[in-house]
């Protein structure tokens, strides 16, 4: 039977509120209060765009927040949705001083909406285009994080920046692809606007390659920013893959961002394949618009999802149940319509890959499939739109992790497309240090770095902001677990 | 438990905790509250002619989330009838006899003087505290601050006073004059039996940054306001150690001034407070905060084996001495336990920038702590270098978590040389002067 949507308008409204509401000023002066502000502080190190946290914590505190705004988004353009889907429980917050005082940390996230918010609601402007301008010219390829991060940066460095993007709204992902119970598709394009405020100019429904031709662009422009993100899902490659009700997460989720809420077909039963953090914002998002049962099929164990904790106890809380060590190997279907999933039960074999347990099989019934396997690596764009350009074995660009420089000098990327799928933050961070590179590349000159002034005075310079050499708790748990500290090690000065 | 009735000067109390003269302290319905709730003695709100109040009153200072940690008002003394207070304290008195109850009185004239200390008495309160240091309103008319900042016109009223009364006198002090023992010892040539302090400070909290007028706000106009509350304790606890410690004055006091807590209160009895007088923190909290008050003390007295507070009053007053006298060979440098730091580095900067530069940022690994909790790579931590540590506490102080940084006492070997005795030996020539610091 074809889908219908499950929810009235005002259920599903309550549904996708926003998981956690802004901060009220007396609760942001409070928590603000909270906060110890460290020198040379920790949560810095860990922001892939070193947003100097402790300082637009103390202006919240003291009742400046247009200030904490300003300081915000100097370091990062797209703050306002990174204040909402950064993993912060592993970025800043993970690395808050106050979690080894056995305190919850700082709720950094929340602070650093508040102070964007606050700018937002009352429409200041804080952030001002370059009083002069170079006459150099940069092309930016994808209107994601990374492109508009990196778009931004080289027009407060005076550059004039054209940013092309396929689709017909600029934000990539932000606009299209993050939970609506995080953030809503209005958010992203009111940061589009503030790229825009900066003197970019953002051509949106042209197709690199198609609308406009490379030869163009190397002709027009000093040199070439690539943003192009990931591509669609992958596919499961099963029978019955072709069925209507056999749909990629993303473009599920996609759809909940350009449709009216109580217009999206839902499962009543659906199965998510796959257990990344897209499989879980699947999952709760199915379950936000009326599914009574969501399962969540992973071929390995709980401990080897990709997803973040909070995310899969989020989806936990919301009634998703959780199948491991199982693998679809059919979608069954009743007059074109999916009825269930034929799997098998999955073991790890001696050579640590995942192999079928014979004679296990099982029919997960469900009425929805969605797909969240990972996406497709952009290799074929590539190849076809930059023949020469040296991509990995992994399918991503090849680059100087410092400046983003390709093997063709005056192509630069960043985000999706070169760190191989990471966050909204890691993309923007991306970005803005390859405008940093296409910067030095042009002028010859390097650009005052966004030195944190905590930083100043410290001994180990500004070598250690999260900007250029970005420390997440996931690695620094990692560097903890090869104690003692070795000058091997990735955390090595350098 | 230890006994925690008090004599200040023949007034007895059950305890030391007394409601000060104010706002808490202005009916016979709040004195019954505050002795239900276990208040020893209640100083009732100043007794004079009736006076008129402005609307708004009060103020405060705030930090971060914390309320009140300074408060300032306008408010004069009683705006009710003289008879009305003096019934109601008859009547307290008659329910409570063996609570303290002491009127407050502000007055002018020698007669008028004379007819409140009488009529007090007649009412049956134990003693008279003379409000010498409301420093708002009430001085603008001659009185309250405008008398205490002269002691030859303080001495004068209380010698009038001394002439009729036949109950303990207590001088409160203003906190608003140079030397407060000046005033201290005019109160005791005076004949006064005991004296309070301190009385609130001059003061403006805080200004209105859209209206440009200060708070509290009467009709867009503010006026000096009286400043109390927790944030005047350290004032008030100099000025008791100074008359404390002052032959000449030689009073019994009740310690007043920020006191919200019965640390607060065993800080002011060990620096010569007898009993100590409270208003802000119960404007704040209400009169339960006794409960915890007599609590604590009690268990902080039998924690030292004290059998009585009157064991513990003043044995703070002799460490206080001069300047002169210090040990100038005393060694203290600053140590970090690298199992508590947590690596918030506002020692280094605090250091660095406010006090000394003897703190250096260093990596876990070229400390050679190795690494843990706080203690993680390439992040910096503090390092101090004792050899330039000159020991002056503000790391200590600005340290987020007890006990990591920790004053450590260094034996030089040195015998101890004051400043007095230093001055001594270059003027016989037995010591070269010590070389001025880099």
């Amino acid at each position: 039977m074809p889908l219908q949507p499950l929810l009235p308008a005002s259920a599903l409204a309550a549904n996708m509120a926003d998981l956690k509401p802004p901060l009220r000023p007396q609760e942001a002066h409070v928590e603000a209060s909270r906060c110890l502000y460290c020198f040379d502080a920790p949560c810095i190190m860990a922001c892939p765009t070193g947003i100097d946290i402790p300082t637009f914590i103390k202006k919240i505190a003291s009742g400046n927040p247009v200030g904490a705004a300003r300081t915000i988004l100097t370091a990062n353009i797209l703050g306002a949705s990174c204040a909402r889907v950064c993993p912060t429980a592993v970025l800043c917050e993970g690395a808050c001083v106050l979690d080894d005082r056995d305190q919850q940390p700082i709720q950094i996230g929340r602070l650093q909406r508040y102070a964007t918010d606050y700018i937002e609601a009352r429409k200041i402007s804080v952030l001002a285009p370059a009083p002069n301008q170079t006459g150099r010219k940069i092309a930016v390829i994808g209107a994601g994080p990374a492109g508009l991060g990196c778009a931004a940066e080289l027009a407060r460095l005076g550059h004039t920046v054209t940013v092309f993007e396929k689709q017909k709204q600029a934000g990539g992902l932000n606009t299209y692809g993050i939970a609506y119970y995080k953030m809503k598709p209005e958010l992203s394009l009111a940061e589009v606007e503030l790229v825009k405020s900066l003197g970019v100019e953002i051509r949106t429904g042209v197709r690199v390659g198609r609308d406009m031709k490379v030869a163009q662009l190397e002709k027009d422009f000093d040199a070439i920013f690539v943003g192009v993100g990931l591509g669609s899902g992958q596919r499961l490659r099963i029978p019955g893959e072709e069925l209507p009700e056999v749909v990629d997460a993303l473009d599920y989720i996609t759809r909940i961002h350009t449709d009216p809420l109580d217009t999206i077909p839902t499962g009543r039963r659906v199965a998510v394949v796959g257990c990344g953090n897209t499989a879980i914002d699947a999952a709760t998002q199915a379950r936000r618009l009326g599914a009574d049962t969501v399962s969540v099929i992973y071929r390995r164990n709980e401990g080897d999802m990709s997803a973040y904790d909070f995310e899969y106890e989020l989806a936990k809380n919301d009634g998703a149940q959780f199948v491991f060590r199982a693998i679809p190997l059919e979608v069954l279907g009743t007059a074109g319509h999916v009825t269930g999933l034929r799997c098998a039960r999955t073991r790890v074999g001696a050579d640590g890959k995942v192999e079928i347990v014979p004679n296990t099989e099982f029919i997960e019934p469900c009425d929805l499939v969605l797909k969240a396997v990972g996406q497709e690596k952009q290799a074929k764009l590539l190849r076809d739109i930059f023949p020469s350009l040296s991509v990995d074995a992994r399918g991503v660009i090849a680059a100087d992790p410092l400046t983003g420089q390709t093997s063709i000098p005056h192509i630069f990327t960043g985000g999706d497309c070169a760190n191989g799928g990471r966050e909204v933050v890691n993309a923007v961070g991306e970005g803005k240090k390859a405008a940093h590179g296409i910067h030095v590349f042009l002028t010859k000159e390097t650009a005052a770095h966004p030195v944190q002034p905590s930083r100043l005075g410290a001994q180990t310079g500004a070598s250690g902001s999260g900007l250029l050499n970005p420390i997440r708790v996931r690695e620094l748990e990692q560097a903890l677990t090869t104690v003692p500290f070795l000058s091997g090690s990735p955390f090595a000065k350098k | 438990m230890a006994d925690l009735s008090t004599n200040l000067a023949g007034i007895k109390s059950p305890n030391p905790f007394w409601v000060a003269s104010g706002p808490p302290a202005n009916t016979g319905y709040q004195a019954h509250r505050a002795f239900d709730a276990g208040w020893g003695g209640v100083v009732w709100k100043t007794i004079g002619d009736p006076i008129v109040n402005v609307a708004s009153r009060y103020s405060a200072l705030n930090h971060g989330p914390h309320r009140m940690i300074g408060f300032n008002n306008i408010e004069l003394i009683s705006d009710r009838s003289p008879e009305t207070n003096f019934k109601e304290i008859a009547e307290v008195k008659k329910r409570w006899p063996k609570h303290a109850v002491i009127a407050s009185l502000m007055v002018d004239t020698r007669e008028r003087w004379h007819e409140f200390v009488k009529r007090s008495a007649d009412a049956g309160a134990d003693g008279i505290e003379l409000n010498y240091g409301c420093p708002h309103g009430m001085c603008e008319r001659g009185m309250g601050s405008a008398v205490g900042q002269q002691p030859a016109v303080a001495e004068k009223i209380t010698s009038w006073v001394m002439e009729a009364a036949t109950i303990p006198v207590i001088v409160k002090l203003t906190p608003n004059i140079t030397d407060v023992t000046a005033a201290a010892r005019a109160a005791r040539r005076a004949g006064a039996n005991a004296i309070s302090l301190i009385n609130t400070i001059n003061s403006i909290t805080n200004v209105n940054l859209d209206t440009f007028v200060p708070e509290p706000t009467v009709a867009g106009r503010s006026s000096h306001g009286g400043y109390c509350g927790p944030s005047v304790k350290p004032i008030a606890l100099n000025m008791v150690q100074s008359c404390a410690a002052d032959p000449e004055v030689g009073l019994p006091i009740s310690g007043i001034g920020g006191i919200a807590t019965w640390r607060d209160a065993a800080e002011f009895i060990a620096l010569g407070s007898t009993s100590v007088q409270v208003c802000t923190a119960i404007m704040h909290h209400g009169f339960r905060i006794v409960e915890d008050m007599t609590d604590g003390l009690n268990a902080y007295l039998d924690s030292k084996g004290f059998a009585s507070v009157h064991d513990l009053i003043g044995r703070a007053v002799p460490s206080l001495q001069k300047w002169e006298t210090l040990d100038l060979h005393f060694r203290r440098v600053a140590r970090i336990d690298y199992d508590r730091c947590i690596g918030c580095n506002l020692c280094y900067i605090a250091c660095e920038d406010g006090a000394h530069q003897c703190i250096d940022l260093k990596t876990p690994e070229e400390i050679g702590v190795g690494l843990g909790p706080g203690r993680v790579p390439h992040k910096t931590l503090p390092q101090i270098r004792e050899a330039d540590c000159v020991g002056c506490n503000l790391c200590s102080l600005v340290c987020p978590v007890d006990d990591c940084i920790t004053m450590t006492e260094l034996k030089t070997g040195d015998a101890p040389m004051s400043w007095g005795s230093y001055q001594e030996k270059l003027a016989k020539g037995e010591m070269q002067p010590l070389p001025p610091h880099p």
